[in-house]
């Protein structure tokens, strides 16, 4: 393949993971080390890398949408990304040490839970906000945040279990090249009782800061191939830009639903290449 | 300065920073093509990049004689970037709310991203 094409095909698909990630609000990051090192035959290395980087660009370019609008908690985000960037610097020194088979077999079951949460029923406003624990009271996590309009205020609870659960998917970005956004929701959303809609801007604010701390780590271990990467990261910016523009409400519930069965289809086939030694 | 104000600067600051990267990013891409097209690629096989891809002082040479991927990698660096000025934003913005807590707070990340990248690089 001539490089001409390649930038092509990459560039393409990329920009089909950013539109339709930013559509379902599943990130377009996961399916690119899939697709690149299964249908490409891209080293698995280079594909992480330059996933990490689509990773940033992504996060930066919404990220600052979500923050004027004032959805974002910068307190809950910084406090929670001493863990992050933490376990993302663990993680991206242990993946020099594991082979990329089993790296692959890890990426797999990262993605089937993905799947799994994309083809469930997208996840209810429901739910009083909760007053704040002691704990969340002297760590000043309270915030607010526009409802209709008007801004109502919220409390965070069981602030060691969410920084727990932080450290995890710091250490799952820094050794997949992905944003980990679906953990980051969970532990605010689930474990730390932070309205839903807070909990995913706060977490797309934290997943640009969580990569660039392991990028440092692949950048000077050559995974970050600019002739790889430069594809990827146009591609997915320009998708998500697309993709926002084009907000479609009601077919959202459909796209995520296509866009789930083809993550469950892309986990199945990065365990079998990575346990037959083919990743 | 209030959070309010705080968080739209950040915002904007963030948008900048990408804006910036992708350009430089895409600058290089069409001189990288333009040389390059007809080259054949080959990624399969893992090799580390040479020093002048993967080290600061590389990338930032390596580009500023124009050479096409030092280019694309100096803008890539450039996106690596903005989350760390981000960071050092907030520490500021926090100190001027006179919140020390965070600014400790938010010293601690940047000595964590800094030490990943000055350990590595």
């Amino acid at each position: 393949m001539t490089t001409s094409m390649f930038t092509l095909a990459v560039g393409t698909i990329a920009m089909l993971a950013g539109f339709l990630g930013a559509l379902t609000g599943l990130g377009g990051g996961v399916v690119i080390v899939p697709v690149l090192s299964l249908a490409l035959g891209v080293d698995i290395k280079y594909a992480i890398g330059a996933s990490l980087v689509s990773v940033i660009a992504t996060s930066s370019g919404a990220a600052a949408a979500y923050v004027k609008e004032g959805f974002s908690n910068i307190r809950i985000g910084m406090l929670l990304e001493i863990a992050t960037t933490f376990g993302a610097v663990i993680g991206a020194y242990i993946a020099a040490y594991i082979s990329t088979h089993v790296i692959a077999v890890i990426f797999g079951v990262v993605l089937i839970q993905a799947a799994l949460q994309s083809l469930k029923r997208g996840p209810s406003e429901g739910g009083q906000p909760i007053k704040s624990d002691s704990l969340a009271r002297r760590l000043r996590l309270d915030g607010t945040y526009p409802v209709d309009g008007n801004e109502q205020g919220y409390g965070v609870q069981n602030v060691p279990t969410g920084f727990s659960l932080m450290l995890g998917a710091g250490a799952l970005s820094g050794l997949l090249g992905i944003g980990s956004g679906a953990v980051k929701v969970m532990a605010m959303d689930r474990a730390m009782k932070i309205p839903f809609k807070v909990s995913t801007t706060t977490s797309n604010f934290m997943i640009g800061v969580t990569a660039a701390a392991s990028a440092g780590v692949y950048l000077s271990r050559g995974y970050i191939d600019p002739r790889v990467a430069m594809p990827v990261m146009l591609g997915v910016l320009a998708g998500a830009f697309l993709g926002t523009k084009v907000l479609v409400r009601a077919r959202v519930r459909t796209l995520r639903l296509i866009f789930g069965s083809v993550i469950l289809l892309l986990a199945v086939e990065m365990i079998v290449n990575g346990i037959l030694g083919r990743v | 300065m209030d959070d309010k104000r705080l968080q739209s600067f950040i915002g904007n600051l963030l948008r900048a920073g990408v804006l910036l990267a992708a350009a430089i990013v895409f600058a290089g891409a069409v001189l990288y093509l333009f040389q390059h097209h007809a080259d054949k690629v080959a990624y399969e096989n893992f090799h580390a990049e040479s020093p002048s891809l993967s080290t600061l002082a590389g990338i930032v040479n390596s580009a500023f004689h124009l050479d096409s991927a030092g280019l694309m990698q100096f803008g890539l660096l450039l996106l690596i970037a903005t989350p760390v000025a981000r960071v050092v934003l907030a520490a500021v913005g926090f100190y001027l709310e006179r919140d020390y807590l965070y600014v400790t707070v938010s010293l601690i990340v940047l000595g964590i991203l800094l030490f990943s990248m000055l350990n590595a690089t």
